[in-house]
């Protein structure tokens, strides 16, 4: 485009891309987060000592906007407090309702409230590291009229490969999915959003979705955000999301791949969400690859696995290296939202901040076409009414100024701190 | 040992020094080629140049701005050396190439701040202080002389737009045929390879579109600026000719090629600190610098028109900047 340069080519390092998901085994204790989704936390509903087998309910949904949590092991619960329910882990026992067999099922059930129910059961949240509970997602208020479901299978973190690999071992579960949701929704139009780096996956699905009505795929460029919710919307249907509104809003309601792989078990396998797929990857792990993890694994447990040598680590990363947080607590476990967990050799270099040259590269390339300089500008001048007027608020988060900024001024920092200061 | 980090938890490897010193390594085959049509008399501009500005960088940061970190480290002193360099003609004298280097760096640049703070191009700032103060010096132009180093018995001469601008009856007086100077303008070969009487870094035209090739190539400038300012210079003076008698006059591709226009749009106008950021704001920036540029080579006693239209457009940056902010993404209108 003329006028806009949006976005980022970054170095993919989709080092896994090629691995099989596996499993990564049992870890000996599992901490289960009540509260790392988006809401309230869930209540505990076992005690301390109690027996409990894997899917079983550990803590309900407290509100609307909370999420049940299922045991993703099974033992004994060794401790609960404010944030996790710690169990220890025993022999690997499920509950008899869950169906563990390979057997596609195809009919989907017609109830949209029994469904909606399911998914609530589920405890299923979204899994592109939102967090938001997803029965409240896809319950959509009277009057509003949805269009198009758009399943997001961009990732476009570097590093990450799980959700393409789902898209190649699981592409007919995550087609059939979407027609899940699609009847949820009363729509027969579900868009799957990959990216051109993704051929395969691309392939795969357009030849599987011939075989079913109203499941679509797309393919878009692969830049970095593009999977960002915003960018996708506008990708997929040229429209941009008005500041201050929902894809909702107009019509639009985006999952993320391995969410919708979630609602398939959920809705025909009665297989609540308590393991994931996480991309295993960075220069300090040998092999990098795919596995699935039970949620509430702890980071150890992971790095054991994937013999890395945590003495050569300097920075660990759950999530991807432009959005994810850093730990450095190896007991830290997986939740529900957590796509990856990358052992890094080198951490982010320690720059000094020095004057901005006006080169214009942040506000060049910012996805929201905000104006990273300005924004820090005014909040560190304490310009309140500006940092409005700047639309400080509508910033996604997605890092790039930071990261493309010569003069290495930390201006996500920045922005992120005038956010708190006029939400 | 685990660290710890504020996202993104990486960071592009561009920084302030290595985008300066892109800069500098575009500039290399203007720089290679004045040395090889000036000789010696452009390495010792060059060196005192370069010299002259790091000392006054480094005395007014240290001993006026009182900065801590050595600002000469960043290479923009540096690249405003060069510039100012290529700016003037090799037979200057060096006393007032460091005239030049003082206006540049101490008035134009720290008296704003420093990097970043300033208002005009500290390069063009200085050229145009030598210019107006020692215009006879400022309008002699040694012509080439390859394979020469010492420059022995080099003629001066005067530049194209000059020749273009003598021809005028009313400025000319020692030539009865306005003609005579039109007919000593140099062909299109010698315009592109540099072998014109000139500055020292605006002669060659094909030097300096190598290094907007790879300033293009490696993300430093986008490229409306130059490509708005030299298409608006080449329209201007082709519409001009239209009505015109005299083709070699007011030809567009000899205005295109001569003078300082390839040097100033290229490396002058696209100037991080004194140009606009947005894109819509580059391109109003460049058109008024064309528009400017054409303005002063065609009307007013100055043959060529460059600093002064970039430095005039450079006051206005602050003001196109504010009409030119980017819509902003979900907030309505056009895109
Ligand atoms: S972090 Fe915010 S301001 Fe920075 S580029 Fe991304 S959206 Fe723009
Ligand atoms: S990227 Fe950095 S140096 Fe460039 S304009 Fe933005 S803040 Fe200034």
């Amino acid at each position: 485009m003329l006028f806009n340069i949006v976005g980022i080519n970054l170095k993919k390092n989709k080092l896994s891309r090629h691995e099989a998901i596996r499993d990564i085994g049992l870890p000996k204790t599992v901490s289960i987060p009540l509260k790392k989704h988006i809401g309230h936390p869930a209540v505990a509903v076992v005690n301390e000592g109690d027996k409990v087998k894997i899917g079983m309910l550990l803590a309900k949904a407290n509100n609307t906007i909370s999420a049940n949590v299922h045991a993703s092991v099974a033992g004994r619960v060794s401790k609960i407090d404010e944030d996790y329910i710690h169990i220890n882990t025993s022999k690997d026992e499920a509950e008899d309702y869950i169906d563990f067999s390979d057997e596609l099922i195809t009919e989907i059930p017609q109830d949209k409230e029994e469904i909606l129910a399911l998914i609530r059961d589920a405890g299923i949240v979204g899994m592109g590291g939102a967090g938001f509970p997803t029965d409240i997602k896809l319950s959509v208020p009277t009057g509003k009229e949805i269009k198009c479901l758009i399943l997001n299978g961009i990732e476009c973190e570097p590093y990450f490969t799980g959700d393409e690999r789902l898209m190649l071992e699981k592409a007919e579960e995550i087609v059939i999915g979407a027609r899940i949701i699609n009847r949820l929704l009363g729509i027969q139009n579900a868009i799957i959003a990959v990216d051109e780096k993704k051929k395969k996956a691309f392939e795969i699905l357009t030849s599987i979705t011939k075989r079913y009505i109203g499941v679509n795929v797309k393919l878009l460029t692969n830049k970095y955000p593009q999977g960002a919710e915003k960018m996708l919307v506008e990708a997929v249907s040229g429209e941009e999301v008005p500041s201050g509104k929902l894809p909702m809003d107009m019509g639009y309601v985006v999952q993320n791949v391995g969410t919708v792989y979630a609602i398939y078990q959920a809705v025909m396998k009665k297989k609540p969400l308590y393991e994931r797929v996480v991309t295993v990857s960075g220069d300090a792990v040998a092999k990098p690859k795919n596995y699935m993890v039970r949620i509430g694994t702890p980071v150890s447990f992971i790095a054991e696995k994937a013999k890395v040598d945590i003495k050569e680590v300097e920075e660990l990363l759950i999530g991807g290296p432009m959005m994810g947080t850093d730990i450095d607590d190896l007991s830290t476990p997986v939740s529900k939202l957590d796509g990856g967990v990358l052992f890094l050799k080198k951490a982010k270099p320690e720059t000094e901040e020095s004057v901005c040259i006006r080169c214009n590269k942040c506000a060049q390339h910012c996805p929201i076409a905000l104006q990273p300089f300005a924004i820090a500008n005014s909040y560190k001048a304490g310009d309140k009414p500006n940092l409005y007027k700047l639309r400080a608020l509508d910033c996604i988060n997605c890092g790039i100024c930071s990261y493309v900024c010569p003069a290495k001024i930390p201006l996500l920092d920045y922005i992120k701190q005038a956010k708190n200061e006029i939400r | 040992m685990l660290k710890k980090s504020t996202t993104p938890h990486m960071l592009s490897n561009q920084t302030t020094q290595s985008v300066m010193f892109d800069v500098v390594l575009a500039l290399f085959p203007t720089l290679i080629v004045s040395v090889l049509f000036f000789g010696l008399k452009a390495v010792l501009v060059l060196v005192t140049s370069v010299t002259a500005c790091l000392t006054f960088e480094y005395i007014c940061n240290r001993f006026w701005l009182m900065k801590e970190r050595n600002s000469t480290r960043d290479f923009s002193a540096v690249i405003t050396a060069l510039l100012l360099a290529c700016s003037l003609p090799s037979n200057l004298p060096l006393i007032f190439v460091v005239f030049g280097a003082f206006v540049a760096i101490v008035i134009a640049k720290m008296s704003f701040g420093g990097l970043g703070k300033n208002i005009f191009n500290p390069a063009l700032s200085g050229r145009v202080f030598l210019f107006l103060s020692f215009p006879v010096y400022m309008t002699s132009w040694p012509k080439p002389s390859f394979n020469n180093f010492f420059q022995q018995d080099v003629s001066t001469g005067a530049t194209t737009l000059e020749l273009i601008k003598y021809s005028d009856a009313s400025t000319s007086a020692t030539r009865l045929d306005n003609n005579d100077y039109l007919n000593e303008i140099p062909d299109y070969f010698d315009m592109i390879t540099g072998y014109i009487a000139g500055s020292l870094g605006e002669v060659s035209a094909i030097a300096l579109l190598l290094g907007l090739a790879y300033l293009l190539y490696r993300n430093v400038i986008t490229w409306h600026i130059p490509f708005f300012y030299i298409l608006t210079v080449f329209l201007t003076v082709y519409v001009v000719s239209l009505f015109s008698e005299e083709p070699l006059k007011y030809s567009a591709v000899t205005h295109v090629l001569s003078g300082g226009l390839l040097l100033g749009a290229i490396f002058m106008a696209t100037d991080y600190v004194t140009s606009p950021m947005s894109e819509k704001g580059k391109i109003i920036f460049a058109i008024g610098c064309g528009l400017l540029t054409v303005l002063i080579r065609l009307t007013t006693v100055y043959s060529e028109g460059v600093s002064f239209a970039i430095l005039i457009m450079n006051a206005f940056v602050p003001f196109i900047d504010r009409i030119s902010v980017p819509r902003i993404y979900g907030t309505g209108g056009k895109k």
